[in-house]
């Protein structure tokens, strides 16, 4: 009971917390934290996919996927910008329904390449048709989500700290939804298909229809992050969803770890600080990729589960530590 | 419209060579060590910069350069075998990753030393010829150095890997790492050997093809993209399947270019890939699965 409240009081802290964060930094901060939420919830519906054991190197098209869809719904048909958002997440959605039917007949690197390969056919066509898509400029002058003006609320979006809340709402409660799907039956049902899918057949799981599944609502949540970008931004090309994105999408959830949903969130929350606040500081812009590509191959050598597992491991070494000191005691 | 096709058919054999040689060294690494090296556009990347940088920049002989790049890359591959993959060998996502960090190293280190900007390197043989007396076919001989090299080496290796003691070792590993650590095969040193092979190949198309090509930091990315194109195709693990796969998708991708567009012919090769991968999961002449 009162470790529950302690960790309520942690929460309700944390909210707090990031309340009133974007007050303390500076214009160019408050776009980075605008940046920040929404690449959580890249993150955190990536980490969703993996749980099958599946790893797409697709998932930046298919937020790219939201933001085109959303956009183009916006621009082009006039549909209200509130609308068009989880629009395009559900274009998102039915566009990753569609690529698993040839996707789920592989597997492991088959998959990955496979994923991979898809992604690029859907950038390389935004590149290629400049109507409806801009080809290599992309689209610009995109609606932004229209303001809240309703007697004293005047709610402006064009203003990095309002929209940071709107983002911080809808992450957050994405988050929960995926954090309650994964606890829940269908949940526990990828977790046994990742670790044990013969068996998981075996029981009469229909083991491609989970994968699918995930890889659906892992996209649709791709796809809300991605039009939440396109109408902060007002623009999309196709370079802001390349595989270097990708790689960025990577190395957030392999140096936070895919054990919790805590553990992408703690990777990309520390090395947007890191990046932000160190590099940028010591002027080092053209050697970022570098100490990037350093920090991940340090972190698959030496931390190979992550950032999630630093606590733990140091706690276990703190009881061990404590254990030998006590009977190192007993013995003097 | 004869001479149209002869000429593409040319471009085709030329794109063909240099893609075998590169799709052929990342089938190697994955057959012996299961590892897929996403950096291996970068070790192509190196190959050329080792021309830029000794040739281009320094007036040294052409092909003193390409035999420098051979021999930089390929001990840059023996110490990426060392330093990333031998640790993480039992993790096979693990080596993709750290490959992945690789790359992001490499690009930004050759940009930090050299610029962004394509580097402009002039053929050292700027000939031209005309194949069996054609007038409207022309092959610049700087091409023609690409496509005999990599015939050399691909026979070369080919001899290697089934007449020599080494090469039986490499194929074992290959086939059944246990089972060739159990017949007294050194895992790690096989490893090594396929590694340097396959790095020296990359940077060996790099250097060559380096005065054909855009060279610049980045270069790498399409390079890496086509070489999975062909792998996937070719089925992994099967050394032959790349070699056909490789002239497969060469002219495949030759004539779409020459008859559209180099962007269509991006698409097509993808989708190319995902029409075999959908009708055949394991690859056109793949066999087995990899777990």
């Amino acid at each position: 009971m009162v470790s529950a409240w302690g960790s309520r009081g942690a929460f309700v802290g944390l909210f707090a917390g990031l309340i009133v964060l974007p007050h303390l930094l500076s214009f160019s901060q408050k776009e980075v934290a605008v940046f920040l939420v929404i690449n959580v919830l890249v993150v955190v519906s990536y980490r969703l996919l993996t749980l099958t054991g599946e790893w797409s190197l697709a998932h930046v098209v298919i937020t790219g996927v939201g933001a085109y869809a959303s956009t183009l719904l916006a621009k082009r048909l006039g549909v209200p910008v509130p609308v068009a958002m989880p629009l395009g997440a559900a274009v998102a959605a039915l566009t990753a329904y569609v690529l698993s039917f040839p996707l789920f007949r592989m597997k492991a690197f088959y998959f990955l390449i496979g994923s991979f390969a898809a992604g690029e056919v859907i950038r390389l066509c935004w590149k290629r048709f400049r109507e409806p898509f801009g080809g290599p400029k992309g689209i610009k002058l995109i609606p932004s989500v229209p303001d809240i003006d309703i007697g004293i609320v005047d709610v402006a979006f064009f203003d990095p700290v309002n929209y940071y809340y709107l983002c911080l709402v809808v992450v957050t409660a994405s988050v929960v939804v995926l954090r309650r799907l994964e606890q829940s039956r269908i949940g526990l049902t990828f977790h046994a298909i990742h670790w044990q899918d013969k068996l998981a057949e075996s029981v009469g799981v229909d083991t491609r229809r989970y994968r699918t599944l995930a890889f659906v609502i892992a996209s649709f949540f791709g796809g809300l992050a991605g039009a939440l970008l396109a109408h902060y931004l007002g623009t999309v090309n196709p370079n802001q969803f390349d595989v270097e994105s990708m790689v960025y999408v990577l190395v957030w959830v392999i140096v936070g770890g895919t054990a919790t949903i805590y553990g992408p969130i703690l990777g990309v929350v520390a090395l947007t600080v890191v990046n932000e606040i160190v590099l940028r500081e010591l002027g080092v812009d053209q050697a970022r990729p570098l100490i990037y590509g350093a920090i991940l191959i340090a972190s698959i050598l030496f931390l190979p589960d992550g950032l999630e597992s630093l606590g733990p491991k140091m706690k276990r070494a703190f009881v061990r530590a404590r254990e030998r000191s006590d009977r190192g005691g007993t013995r003097g | 419209m004869t001479e149209l096709l002869l000429q593409t058919c040319v471009n085709a054999v030329y794109a063909s060579s240099f893609m075998a040689l590169i799709a052929v060294g990342l089938m190697l690494i994955f057959g012996v060590m299961g590892v897929v090296n996403f950096a291996h556009g970068e070790l192509f990347m190196l190959g050329a910069y080792c021309v830029v940088f000794v040739y281009a920049d320094r007036d040294f002989p052409f092909f003193l350069a390409v035999m420098i790049g051979l021999v930089f890359v390929g001990v840059l591959g023996i110490l990426m075998e060392r330093a990333l993959f031998r640790p993480v060998r039992d993790n096979p996502l693990a080596g993709l990753i750290a490959s992945i960090g690789l790359l992001l190293m490499l690009q930004a280190a050759v940009a930090m030393g050299f610029g962004v900007r394509m580097e402009h390197i002039n053929p050292p043989n700027q000939a031209t010829f005309h194949p069996f007396g054609l007038e409207g076919v022309v092959v610049a001989l700087q091409r023609l150095y690409v496509i005999i090299g990599a015939g050399v080496v691909l026979a070369s290796l080919w001899v290697f890997l089934r007449r020599t003691r080494f090469g039986w070792a490499l194929r074992a590993c290959a086939q059944d790492p246990e089972a060739a650590a159990l017949q007294g095969i050194s895992i790690n040193q096989t490893a090594r050997l396929a590694m340097f092979i396959a790095a020296a190949m990359a940077g060996l198309a790099g250097a060559l093809a380096a005065p054909l090509v855009r060279t610049y930091p980045y270069m790498g990315h399409s390079v890496i993209v086509t070489a999975f194109i062909v792998t996937i195709v070719g089925g992994l693990g099967s050394l032959g399947g790349a070699v056909t796969a490789a002239v497969l998708y060469g002219f495949v991708h030759t004539f779409v270019t020459t008859f559209s567009d180099g962007v269509i012919a991006d698409i097509v090769g993808l989708l190319l890939m995902l029409l075999v991968l959908v009708a055949r999961p394991t690859g056109l002449l793949g066999v087995r699965d990899r777990d």
